[in-house]
This record gives structure tokens, C-alpha cells and sequence, in this order.
């Protein structure tokens, strides 16, 4: 029983990590309707920068952190202003690969400049794990959540509430329409792409902070697909329940399971999950059939 | 110089080798190919024999997702069930490579269907995510199924034996690789010559009209991922008996990301694109090699940037060609054929 | 004799009730029209007949077929060809594979065939070649552009194709979705000229939806009007124009704008 909290908790806190990586993928899709493949490398660049200005340079933590932010926002304007505006009105599949292109982009010149052995951050969060009866966290996992629930509800309370957030929102909802309100709208896909690639660069250091950082981090940038298809592909109350399903189900699967079959079950459990439940209800657990006209 | 386009009957016309320049050149080809293993020394094969294997990979990456529209990313996982089941094929029943060739692209088909069938109710992101699951799940395989797999050490074959002949040099296997690429590029064209590819494509530009107009979506949907996880898994086999071993690390997702590029750097949904893409793509690698080398002496550590050097190119070729030549090197072959065609008349 | 009956077609996207209760039957070898104003739900007729929409209520009666539960290719199969408002060409091919692929349910061979290309798939496309030839890109007098890739066609030649395309389909009826729309003068005549000769060559049965009443008054033999889903009148030219409901609802619209 132990055992079974223990992974259930661990997942509990993975998947709010999660939940916010998808965050950065949802929060593009909804405003572009762009299926973001470089979500992950996102992620690993982040994680660099704050990587590079805490260890290299040695800023304090909280100026690196606003580094971060700055050089994802700045990463997410050129993507969008040099890439994906010449991409309008392409077929999807064209707009999907140029995604793929960037990512590989990106993981090769993050390992031109950083190289690709392992970098790990200064401790950031007290050492001691974390007791809740007779559980026991990993620091670093239970501060992880922490902070990525935290800039979940931020960036849910700026979709929600800030005259910005709720442009976002009419944009995404009818381009025509926000259009004619007076509403910027190619703006408003480079706001989203700025948004998308701070929420996900925040992922990339909270996983950096656990796992180190590496060009590959950006893998991790793969379970977005099992959860925002299981979420529903542009809600951000769906990424987070998702988030939840898919970290609670790898971990679940990794403690019981790894050992049958020799390690590795974490990694594809959440697509197993993803195939059958896409068997079930093509359109994800939460997402809705569009009505198609002719 | 040749003006015009002059023929009797619709036969000539429906003909893909129409005139006697292309048929010239044709036999200038086959002339060529025939003759280069005599030329060439083992280096040449080799990268003879692996832009071979691609370019049968790459046409059958192009039929699903090129013509058929339907993004996979789970390519190389094909090309790892057809190499799988070749090796296993060979080591445990001994059977004929010639055998295992065909066993491994069947296999692979199989599992093609199997991955396409949820596309009869969902499309476009979906069945893409579905075909990344496919290769995520089959890597695992690769590496935990060690029973049948050889996990991570992987499996070793013995040279393959045709006609009682051995093929164990790079000089046998070329004429291996050369009757399987031609064979792949001769169905692929007559595929595009009849309803079927007819159909492909038309479910690519609008699904909903080609099913009004009679097409049976799911049903070529699902011959469309057949027909490309077959050929995926002839690629497979041949992998496997040029390299006479295979370890799970030859499939991963970026191998999958590598023949999409190719299809997208040689033109969408064209056969002669595929080709050029699965050529320009594996000499890259070798490109960027030697201008390394020659930076070598300066910097010693060069060689060091070789793999993630590849890694920033395929993803720039994708992007440039996708933001500004969309329709790939095929297009651009294809201009400059027309320009010399009336030159020096141009206008 | 009636080629085709809808029965009580009830059709609603959430609350929008599209159609409501509407019945008709087209005769054999008749041009059938249907007009109404926009949004009287006259191109979800079409998009029920073809498959495209499921209706939720009432039944569709094919040369004597119940065709209700029949999957859109299915319906292709049987002779139901149609037209679309907006022009849904396939970009990625010629004008001649377009055509070609009209005729995708009456050709045979199989996966096989076609990658061998020999025996009975060439035959076939020689076949199917010559006839397309023969009867469609002679008759609407498209030679010229055959070879040419569909979306570098002007608007009008693109309606053409969509017009060979489904007479590629062998049908037993088309349906023609603003065949005219957007046309000027000349390409209209011309269009007008074709569906009448259609009509009268090959005994087809003609449903068209326009816009263009005098264009409709001339060709049609019978037309139902519509509003707001709800079937409101139906007769020959000369009665729908004097029928009080349709210049209430239609054409008195019209006179108050115009």
C-alpha cells in the first residue's frame, strides 16, 4: 500500500509538470491551430539559458530565471516571425513538419554550444525531502510541482481575466471575428507563441532541476501528444487533468512493471494508453468531433 | 533542343517514357548503373547500397505521406519489423534471403494495417500522434522483447545467399539493392498510373469529395499503409542483409524524422522526388564529413560537431525547403530542365 | 416514374433545425430544381442525398433502393454524382486525372493490377482513356486543358471539370450545386447549353440549386422552394411564380430590396 501512495504521489507530481509542458503546447494550438513539435526542445533551451547564466555567469537564481523568460520570449517572436508567418495557409502537414525541422534545429545547435554531456543546476530548493505522513517526496519533484502549478494557474488566470489574455481567447475562438473587433490577430499568434515558449522553457527547469539537462531533455517534449490528446487539445483545464492521467499511469506502470519486463515501461505507457484510448474515442477523452463542411 | 508534343494515339500519350529522348535517357541510366559497380571501389558501393535502401524506404514513405497526405512517424519503426523479421527469418528457419526479402515486407504490412486501422474514424493529428505511439511502442519492443530480439545487443546474420552465390561483398549486394530500386520504382509509378494512386491523392487534397465521388476512404487509407510499411519493410531486409546486423538503435524516431525529410527535400507526392531526397539526404552526412576533416587540421575537435552538425541541417532543409520550395528538388530539376529545353531559344 | 423520393427528411445541427420534414420525388430523365433563400438548407439536401450529412428523420429512396444507411462511396457507386457550390477539384492533379477519377467505382482492378500495370489495369485505363476522351472532353470541349494541372484553370473552365468529373461518375442523376454561380454572361450560356444537352442526349435526371431565377424559369421542368427548411411550394415554372407563399417569402423579398 505504501508502495502504491508512493507512486501515486510521485505521479500526482510529475503530471502537474506535465500539465504545464502541454500548457506551452495548448496555449499555441489554441491561438494558431499549429501543432508545436518543438515543444520539448523549447523545454531543453530554457533550461540552458538558465543553466548557462546561473553556473557559467553565475547569476543568482531569480535574475537567470527573468533571463529565462526573456530569451524564451524572444525564441518563440523569431519562431513565429521568421517561420510559421510564411507558413499561413499551408496544409497541415507542412506546418506540423516545419515544427519537426525546428526541433532538430534546436537539439543540434544545443549540443553544438553546450555539448551533450549532463549540466546540473545549483541547488535551488532546500535539500530535505519532503514528509506528508509517512510518505516521503523528493525535494526537487515536490518544488517542481509546486512551481509548475503555480504558473498553471497564472497563466490560467491571464487566459481567463487580463483584457490580453481574453483577446487571446476571442482569437482563438473566431480569427474573423476578433478580427473585426479590432483585435490584432497576426499579434496576437506572436503573443501566443511568446506565452507558449515561457510556459514550456518553465518546464524545461523544473525538469533540469530534477534530471539535469541534456539536448535530448527536449524528449520529454513527446508526452504532450499522450496528454493533450487525452485532455483535449486546446483546454487548459484538459492539460491539466491529462497531465494528472499521464504521470500518475507511467508511474503506476514503471513501479509495478519494470521489473517484469527489464526497465523502460515509464516511457511507453503513456502511448499504450494514448492507442487505446484514441481506439475507443478518436477524438480524445475530452476533445469534441468538429462538424466539417463541405 | 525538342519543341512539341506530338502523339497518335492515347496509348502513346498514357505512355510514361513517351518520347525517344526519354527513352534514350532511360537506357543511358540503366547503362550507367550497370556499369558503376565495375568502376567503383567498395566506399562507392557502400553508399551506393544505403542510398538504395532509402530511396525503397523513401518511396514507400512517399505513397502514405506524400500522396495519401497521412504524416507517419513511425517509418523507421517499419523498417526495423521488416529487418527484424528477415534476421529472425534467417537464423531460425534458415530460410532464403530471397524468401526473407518478400516475409519481411509482408510482416511489416501487416503491422501497417494494423497501425492504420484507427484512421477509420480519426484523421490528420491524430493518426499522426497515432503513428508516433506505433514507434515509440515498437522501439520498446526492439530493445525488451530479448527473447526474439537479442535486446539491445541485437541480432547478427550470416551473409545471404542467392542462387548458391554468397553476397558478401558491397560489389554482390549492389545488384541486389539495384533490382529491388528499380522493382520499387516501376510499381510505385504504375501505382500512380491507375485509380488506385488516383485515389491516393485525391483523398490528400479534400477526403470528403474523393468519398462522394465513390472512394472508400478507410479501405485506401489502409492500402496506402500497406503498400508504404511493405516497402518499409523490404528496406528492412535489405538493411539487414547488407549490414548483417541490426541493435534497436538503428530505428528511433529521428530515423523516422530523416525519411520524412527526405520526401519533403524531394518533393511531396513525387516518385522522382523521393528519389532525389533519399540521395541528397544520405550524401549529407558524408558531406558534411569531409568538409569537417578539412577543418580538422585547425580545429582539432571537428569531428566532434559531425552528428549534432547533421542534426541542425536535416531540420534547416526541412524548414527552407518547406518555407521556400515547397514542391522540393523534383520542381527545381524540373525548371531547369524546361529552361534548356528550348535553349537557346528562350523566347 | 420517380427515380428519386425523399421522405420526410428531418436534419438539425444541435439546436438548428436545418430541415424540416421535407419531401420530394424527382422523375425519371426531369430537371428538378431547388431554390430558396440563403440558408433555406437547399445544399444539405444534397449533402443528405449524397451521405455527407446523416439526416435524423426520414428515408431516401434510390431507383427503388432505401440509400438512407449507405456510406457516401456506396451511394457514388449506385449513380448519384454531383456538383459542389464551392469548387472542390482535387489541386494535386491534371484535369484528365480528375475526370479519371470520376470513374474510380466503375474500374476493377485491384491492388495487383495496379502495380504491375499489365493486363487487365492497362486495358482498362486505355479504355476508360478513350471513352473520357470520347464522351466527356470532347463533348464539354476541354481538349485544351487536359493537361494542365486543375488549379491554374480559370473560375468558369474549373466548373467545367467539376461538370466532367461527375459525368465521369456514370450517373443516374446529378446533382449540381450552383452550377452558374460567380459566372459571367457568356461562360453561364454556355454552362446552360451543356446541362440541357446532358439532359437530352443521355437521359439524365437533373436536381440544380441556383440562384439565377431566370436561368432556373428557363430549363427547369418542375422546382421546389424552401425556407428556412421547410419545404413551401412546388410546381412547374409558370405556378411557382405566381404562388403567393414563394413571392411572400422569395421573390417579394427581393422587389423590397431591389
Amino acid at each position: 500500500m505504501d508502495f502504491f501512495l508512493l507512486l501515486l504521489t510521485s505521479g500526482i507530481a510529475v503530471g502537474g509538470i506535465y500539465a504545464l509542458i502541454a500548457l506551452g503546447f495548448v496555449l499555441i494550438y489554441k491561438a494558431t491551430s499549429i501543432i508545436n513539435f518543438a515543444t520539448g526542445e523549447f523545454m531543453m533551451i530554457g533550461a540552458y539559458i538558465f543553466y548557462t547564466c546561473t553556473v557559467l555567469v553565475g547569476m543568482p537564481a531569480i535574475p537567470a530565471f527573468l533571463m529565462v523568460m526573456a530569451g524564451a520570449g524572444l525564441l518563440g517572436l523569431l519562431v513565429e516571425k521568421t517561420i510559421l508567418r510564411h507558413m499561413l495557409g499551408q496544409p497541415t502537414i507542412s506546418i506540423v513538419m516545419v515544427t519537426i525541422g525546428l526541433s532538430s534545429i534546436l537539439m543540434g545547435l544545443a549540443e553544438i554550444i553546450w555539448s551533450s554531456d549532463f549540466k546540473s543546476f545549483p541547488p535551488l530548493f532546500p535539500r530535505a525531502p519532503i514528509v506528508i505522513g509517512n510518505l516521503i517526496i523528493r525535494s526537487n519533484l515536490f518544488w517542481g510541482f509546486v512551481v509548475a502549478m503555480i504558473t498553471v494557474a497564472i497563466f490560467a488566470l491571464i487566459f481567463k481575466y487580463a483584457k490580453i489574455g481574453v483577446a487571446m481567447r476571442a482569437t482563438a475562438g473566431d480569427q474573423m471575428a476578433a478580427f473585426s473587433m479590432g483585435i490584432n490577430v497576426r499579434s496576437m499568434f506572436t503573443l501566443a507563441w511568446i506565452f507558449g515558449s515561457m510556459a514550456a522553457s518553465i518546464g524545461g527547469l523544473i525538469i533540469g532541476n530534477i534530471g539535469g539537462v541534456q539536448p535530448n531533455l527536449g524528449g520529454v517534449g513527446l508526452k504532450i501528444f499522450p496528454v493533450v490528446i487525452l485532455g483535449g487539445l486546446d483546454s487548459i483545464g484538459g492539460a491539466v487533468i491529462g497531465g494528472f492521467i499521464v504521470g500518475i499511469i507511467e508511474n503506476l506502470a514503471g513501479g509495478y512493471l519494470d521489473s517484469l519486463v527489464g526497465g523502460g515501461v515509464k516511457n511507453v505507457a503513456p502511448f499504450i494508453v494514448l492507442v487505446l484510448i484514441l481506439m475507443f474515442r478518436p477524438y480524445g477523452l475530452f476533445g469534441r468531433k468538429e462538424i466539417e463542411r463541405l | 533542343m525538342r519543341i512539341g508534343d506530338y502523339k497518335e494515339s492515347y496509348a502513346a500519350d498514357e505512355a510514361v517514357f513517351s518520347t525517344p529522348t526519354s527513352r534514350f535517357w532511360l537506357g543511358v541510366l540503366f547503362a550507367a548503373m550497370a556499369a558503376f559497380p565495375f568502376f567503383a571501389g567498395d566506399y562507392l558501393l557502400y553508399m551506393a547500397n544505403i542510398t538504395g535502401i532509402a530511396i525503397v524506404a523513401a518511396l514507400g514513405l512517399n505513397i502514405l505521406t506524400g500522396a495519401t497526405g497521412q504524416i507517419s512517424l513511425g517509418h523507421a519503426a517499419f523498417i526495423g519489423i521488416g529487418a527484424y523479421t528477415s534476421a529472425i527469418l534467417t537464423n531460425r528457419f534458415g530460410l532464403p534471403y530471397l524468401l526473407c526479402l518478400p516475409l519481411a515486407g509482408l510482416a511489416a504490412a501487416f503491422f501497417g494495417i494494423l497501425v492504420g486501422a484507427p484512421s477509420m474514424r480519426m484523421k490528420g493529428l491524430y493518426l499522426c500522434i497515432t503513428t508516433l505511439a506505433a514507434q515509440v511502442i515498437f522501439e520498446f519492443l526492439f530493445v525488451h522483447w530479448e527473447t526474439l530480439t537479442g535486446g539491445i545487443r541485437g541480432l547478427n546474420v550470416p551473409a545471404p545467399e542467392v542462387f548458391g552465390l554468397k553476397i558478401d561483398s558491397e560489389f554482390s549486394f549492389y545488384w541486389i539493392t539495384a533490382v529491388v530500386v528499380i522493382i520499387a520504382a516501376t510499381v510505385s509509378r504504375n501505382l500512380f498510373r491507375t485509380r488506385m494512386g488516383r485515389a491516393f491523392i485525391a483523398i490528400r487534397d479534400r477526403d470528403i469529395s474523393a468519398e462522394l465521388m465513390g472512394i472508400n476512404l478507410f479501405r485506401y487509407k489502409l492500402y496506402a499503409f500497406a503498400i508504404s510499411s511493405f516497402l518499409a519493410g523490404i528496406a528492412g531486409s535489405l538493411w539487414v542483409g547488407h549490414l548483417r546486423s541490426i541493435t534497436p538503435e538503428h530505428f528511433p524516431l529521428h530515423e523516422s524524422i530523416r525519411y520524412l525529410a527526405m520526401i519533403i527535400v524531394g518533393g511531396l507526392g513525387n516518385i522522382l522526388g523521393a528519389i532525389y531526397g533519399a540521395i541528397f539526404m544520405t550524401m549529407i552526412p558524408e558531406l558534411l564529413q569531409s568538409v569537417l576533416k578539412y577543418f580538422e587540421s585547425m580545429f582539432p575537435q571537428a569531428m566532434a560537431f559531425l552528428f549534432p552538425l547533421q542534426t541542425v541541417v536535416f531540420g534547416l532543409l526541412i524548414v527552407v525547403f518547406l518555407v521556400f520550395e515547397p514542391h522540393g528538388l523534383a520542381e527545381i530539376w524540373c525548371r531547369i530542365k524546361n529552361f534548356f529545353r528550348l535553349w537557346p531559344f528562350k523566347h | 416514374m420517380p427515380i428519386l423520393e425523399v421522405n420526410n427528411l428531418r436534419l438539425a445541427f444541435g439546436g438548428l433545425q436545418v430541415l424540416d420534414d421535407v419531401s420530394f420525388t424527382v422523375n425519371e430523365g426531369e430537371i428538378y430544381a431547388i431554390i430558396g433563400p440563403n440558408g433555406a438548407g437547399k445544399t444539405s439536401i444534397l449533402n443528405c442525398l449524397g451521405g455527407f450529412y446523416r439526416q435524423q428523420a426520414g428515408d431516401i429512396i434510390f431507383t427503388g433502393n432505401d440509400i438512407s444507411s449507405l456510406s457516401p462511396d456506396r451511394r457514388a457507386a449506385l449513380g448519384l454524382a454531383r456538383t459542389f457550390q464551392n469548387i472542390a477539384l482535387f489541386h494535386g492533379m491534371t484535369v484528365l486525372d480528375n475526370i479519371k477519377l470520376g470513374s474510380h467505382a466503375h474500374l476493377k482492378s485491384g491492388l495487383l493490377d495496379t502495380l504491375l500495370y499489365w493486363g487487365r489495369a492497362h486495358r482498362e485505363e486505355m479504355k476508360l482513356r478513350e471513352e473520357i476522351e470520347r464522351e466527356i472532353i470532347d463533348f464539354l470541349e476541354i481538349e485544351h486543358i487536359r493537361k494542365q494541372p486543375v488549379s491554374t484553370l480559370a473560375y468558369g473552365l474549373q466548373k467545367r471539370v467539376e461538370l466532367a468529373r461527375a459525368l465521369a461518375m456514370r450517373p443516374k442523376i446529378l446533382l449540381l450545386d450552383e452550377p452558374v454561380a460567380g459566372m459571367n454572361a457568356e461562360e453561364t450560356e454556355d454552362m446552360v447549353r451543356f446541362i440541357l444537352d446532358i439532359q437530352e442526349e443521355r437521359d439524365l435526371t437533373i436536381v440544380i440549386i441556383e440562384h439565377d431565377m431566370r436561368m432556373i424559369m428557363d430549363i427547369s421542368d418542375r422546382i421546389m422552394v424552401l425556407n428556412f427548411g421547410c419545404k413551401i411550394a412546388e410546381g412547374t415554372p409558370g405556378e411557382i411564380q405566381k404562388h403567393p407563399e414563394v413571392l411572400k417569402a422569395y421573390l417579394g423579398e427581393k422587389r423590397k430590396h431591389g
